[in-house]
C-alpha cells in the first residue's frame, strides 16, 4: 500500500478536472482583486473562456492518446479516459464554453454580472468531467453533487427575482431527495460487491442469481435517483419551473450539459454495473422512455412559454435518449453520442435566441413575443428555423442523425412498437417547434413588438451553433466517426 | 451477539422515531433538537458496526457543530410565523398512502432477498480494532484509495460556500433597499 502516491499519471488522468478547479478559483480571486475594481465584470469571462480552450486541448491530448494507446486508467482506476469519457469532455468544453458566451450579455442586463457565476460554470463542469470518465462509486456520487450544487446556486442567481429563488428552492429540495435514493442504491451495490469499483460491482452482479431482489432494489433506487437528474416522466415535475425561473443561459447549461453528464453516468453504471441484469432494465426503461416521449411532447403542445415548452421538449428529448439506451447495441449507443452532440449547439442556440428577446428591459419569454421578427429580423428568423427544425429531428439538420441512429438500433433488436411510437411523437413535436417558426412571421398583436439584444459573443455563438448543427446534419461523416469512437459495450 | 441485535433495534427505533418527530413538530427549535437525536442513534449504530472513529466524528461534526449552527440559523429567524403556518399540504394522505406503499415494496424486497446476501460483505480490518487503529485505517484509506472523493469534497464545500454568500448577499440588499 505505501507506494500508493499520486504519479504523474493520475495527474494527467485528472488534468481537465484540476485546470478548471484552478481557474474556478483564479476566477473568485481576480474577481476580488482586479476586475471588481475596473468595473470589467467580462474580464471574468475571458478568464473562463481561456480555461474553456486550456480544457479543450488537454481533452484533444486524451483523445489522441486513446486512439494511440487505448484507454487508459489512474488513481487506482478510479478514473478511466477511454472514448466514452473523452466524447463527453468534449460536450461539456462546448456547453461550458456557451454558456459563458451567452452569460455576458443576459447577466449584464438582469444586474447580476459577477464573477462568482463564472466561476461556479467551472466548478460544475469539473464535476461533469469527473462524471463522465469516473468508475468507482464515490468518486462517481461526489462529482454529481458537485456539479448539482453549483446548479442549485446558478439556478438561483437572479437574487432579486421570486421565480428564480423559488426555482433554485424546487430543484434542491428535489434533488437533494433524488441523490439521496441514489445514494441508498449506491449502498446496496457496495453490499453487494463489498467494492466501490464499477468493475468489481459488475463482477459481483454478475455472479447474483437469476432475477435476484436485492439487485433490482440496487436497479430500482439507483434508476429512480438518476431519472430525476435527467427529468424523466414520472420525475420531471422540477424541469419546466426551474427551466423558466432560472437565468436563461443557465437553464440551457442544465438542459444540455447536465444532462449529458446524468446520461454518461447512468450508461455508464447501467452497462458496466448492472450489464449482466440487462433482462430486468431493459422493460423499466423502456417503459419510462415511452411515458417520457408521451407526457414531453404532449404538455410541450399545450405550452404558451418559450422557457417551458423547450423545458418539455428536452424531457422528451430525454425519452428518445433513454431509448438509445434500450437497444444498447452500437447503433443506439451511437446514436446517443451523435444526439447528445446534436442537442448542444441546437439547444444552446434555442436558449440564446430566446435570451436575446426583451420587452421594455425585461426578458421577454412567450411565443408571441417572436411576432413580427421575420421582417424585422431575417438572419435571426433563419437561426430560429434551423433550430426549430434540427430539434424536431427533420433532415438535413443534426437532429435527424441522432434519432436515425437510435431508431435504427431500436429496430435491429426487434423493439418495433417502440420505434413506431418514438416516430409517432416525431410528428406531434414537429407540431409545436413549427408553430415557434411560424410565430415570426405572425405580426403583433398591437403591442410594441419585442426587442433583440445580442452582443458580439451572442452573435458568434449563434451562427456557430447554427452552421455547426447544419454542417453535423449535412456532412456527419467525421461526427458518426467520432460517436462511434465513444462506444462504450457492455460487460456481457 | 445477541446483545448487539437488541442493542441494533433500540438505536433503529431512536433513529427512527426521532427522524418522524423532527418531521412533524409545528416548533423548529423542538425539530432540530430531534433531529439531535436521531443523530446520536446514528453515532450508537457506527459504535456497534466497530466504527468508533466515525461515531465520534458523527458526535463532534453533526451534533456538535452542525446542529449548533442550525439551532443558531433557527434563532436567527422570526419563528412565530413559522410555526402558524400549515406543515403538510393537502396531499398529505396521498404522501402517506405512497410512502406505505414504498415501504410494503422494500419490505418484499427485502424479506425474500435477505436470504441470498449470504456472503460476509466487506472483511473487517484485522487485529483487535482498538481507536487509534480505527482513526488510522480510516486517515489511510481517505488519503490513498479515496483521495481524490476526499479532495472533490473540497471543491463540494468550496462551491456551497459561494453559494451561501452568493444567496446571503441578496439578503443583505433586499434589507437595505
Amino acid at each position: 500500500m505505501m507506494d500508493l502516491v499520486f504519479t504523474a499519471n493520475d495527474f494527467h488522468v485528472l488534468k481537465p478536472a484540476v485546470v478548471l478547479c484552478l481557474f474556478g478559483c483564479g476566477i473568485l480571486l481576480s474577481d476580488a482583486f482586479l476586475v471588481r475594481r475596473t468595473g470589467k465584470r467580462w474580464l471574468n469571462a475571458v478568464t473562463a473562456l481561456v480555461g474553456e480552450a486550456i480544457v479543450a486541448l488537454v481533452v484533444l491530448q486524451h483523445l489522441s492518446d486513446v486512439r494511440a494507446g487505448g484507454a487508459f486508467s489512474g488513481l487506482s482506476g478510479s478514473i478511466v479516459i477511454d472514448g466514452f469519457g473523452v466524447f463527453f469532455n468534449i460536450i461539456f468544453v462546448l456547453s461550458g464554453a456557451l454558456a459563458v458566451i451567452l452569460s455576458v450579455r443576459y447577466m449584464e442586463a438582469e444586474g447580476e454580472h459577477r464573477g462568482e457565476y463564472y466561476a461556479l460554470v467551472l466548478f460544475a463542469q469539473a464535476g461533469m468531467s469527473i462524471m463522465a470518465t469516473g468508475n468507482d462509486l464515490v468518486v462517481l456520487f461526489v462529482a454529481l453533487e458537485t456539479m448539482a450544487l453549483s446548479f442549485y446556486v446558478m439556478v438561483g442567481f437572479l437574487r432579486r427575482s421570486k421565480r428564480s429563488n423559488e426555482a433554485a428552492m424546487k430543484y434542491l429540495i428535489l434533488g437533494a431527495f433524488s441523490s439521496g435514493l441514489l445514494a441508498y442504491g449506491f449502498s446496496i451495490l457496495y453490499g453487494i460487491a463489498g467494492s466501490t469499483s464499477i468493475e468489481a460491482i459488475g463482477t459481483a452482479v454478475a455472479e447474483r442469481p437469476d432475477g435476484d431482489w436485492v439487485t433490482t432494489l440496487a436497479l430500482i433506487t439507483t434508476s429512480v435517483g438518476l431519472f430525476f437528474k435527467i427529468s424523466a416522466v414520472p420525475f420531471h415535475m422540477w424541469a419546466p419551473d426551474v427551466y423558466e425561473g432560472a437565468p436563461t443561459p443557465t437553464a440551457a447549461y442544465v438542459s444540455v450539459a447536465s444532462k449529458a453528464a446524468s446520461f454518461a453516468l447512468m450508461i455508464r453504471i447501467f452497462l458496466s454495473a448492472y450489464g449482466s441484469a440487462a433482462e430486468s432494465w431493459m422493460p423499466l426503461l423502456a417503459g419510462i422512455a415511452l411515458i417520457t416521449m408521451t407526457v414531453g411532447n404532449l404538455a410541450a403542445v399545450t405550452q404558451s412559454n418559450l422557457k417551458r415548452l423547450l423545458a418539455y421538449s428536452s424531457v422528451a428529448h430525454a425519452g428518445y435518449i433513454l431509448l438509445g439506451l434500450v437497444a444498447a447495441n452500437d447503433a443506439g449507443l451511437r446514436g446517443i453520442a451523435i444526439y447528445i452532440l446534436a442537442y448542444v449547439f441546437m439547444n444552446y442556440g434555442a436558449f440564446a435566441l430566446i435570451a436575446a428577446l426583451r420587452r421594455d428591459g425585461e426578458a421577454a419569454e412567450e411565443i408571441d413575443d417572436l411576432n413580427g421578427l421575420a421582417g424585422r429580423a431575417p438572419g435571426y428568423t433563419i437561426l430560429v428555423a434551423i433550430f426549430m427544425l434540427s430539434l424536431a429531428g427533420i433532415p438535413p439538420m443534426a437532429g435527424f442523425y441522432g434519432k436515425y441512429y437510435i431508431f435504427l438500433g431500436l429496430l435491429r433488436e426487434g423493439y418495433y412498437v417502440l420505434a413506431v411510437f418514438a416516430a409517432l411523437y416525431v410528428a406531434v413535436a414537429a407540431y409545436y417547434y413549427f408553430r415557434i417558426i411560424r410565430a415570426c412571421w405572425l405580426t403583433g398583436s398591437g403591442d410594441k413588438p419585442a426587442a433583440l439584444d445580442l452582443g458580439l459573443g451572442t452573435r458568434v455563438a449563434l451562427v456557430g451553433s447554427g452552421v455547426l448543427t447544419v454542417v453535423i446534419g449535412v456532412l456527419p461523416q467525421r461526427f458518426l466517426a467520432l460517436a462511434g469512437e465513444s462506444v462504450l459495450l457492455a460487460l456481457r | 451477539m445477541l446483545i448487539d441485535q437488541v442493542l441494533f433495534y433500540v438505536l433503529a427505533v431512536l433513529i427512527l422515531g426521532s427522524a418522524v418527530m423532527t418531521i412533524t413538530r409545528r416548533n423548529v427549535v423542538y425539530s432540530a433538537v430531534w433531529l439531535i437525536s436521531t443523530l446520536v442513534g446514528v453515532a450508537g449504530i457506527f459504535l456497534l458496526q466497530g466504527a468508533e472513529f466515525l461515531a465520534g466524528v458523527q458526535v463532534i461534526v453533526y451534533i456538535g457543530g452542525i446542529m449548533v449552527l442550525f439551532l443558531f440559523v433557527i434563532m436567527l429567524v422570526p419563528l412565530e410565523e413559522e410555526a402558524s403556518q400549515r406543515r403538510f399540504s393537502n396531499q398529505k394522505w396521498l404522501a402517506l398512502a405512497t410512502g406505505l406503499a414504498v415501504l410494503a415494496m422494500l419490505a418484499v424486497i427485502v424479506v425474500r432477498g435477505i436470504g441470498s446476501l449470504d456472503h460476509p460483505g466487506p472483511a473487517p480490518p484485522p487485529g483487535p480494532a482498538s481507536l487509534t487503529q480505527n482513526s488510522e485505517a480510516v486517515g489511510r484509506v481517505l488519503f490513498t484509495e479515496y483521495l481524490l472523493p476526499f479532495e472533490l469534497a473540497s471543491i463540494l464545500l468550496l462551491v456551497a460556500i459561494i453559494g451561501a454568500i452568493v444567496m446571503s448577499k441578496a439578503r443583505r440588499r433586499q434589507t437595505e433597499s
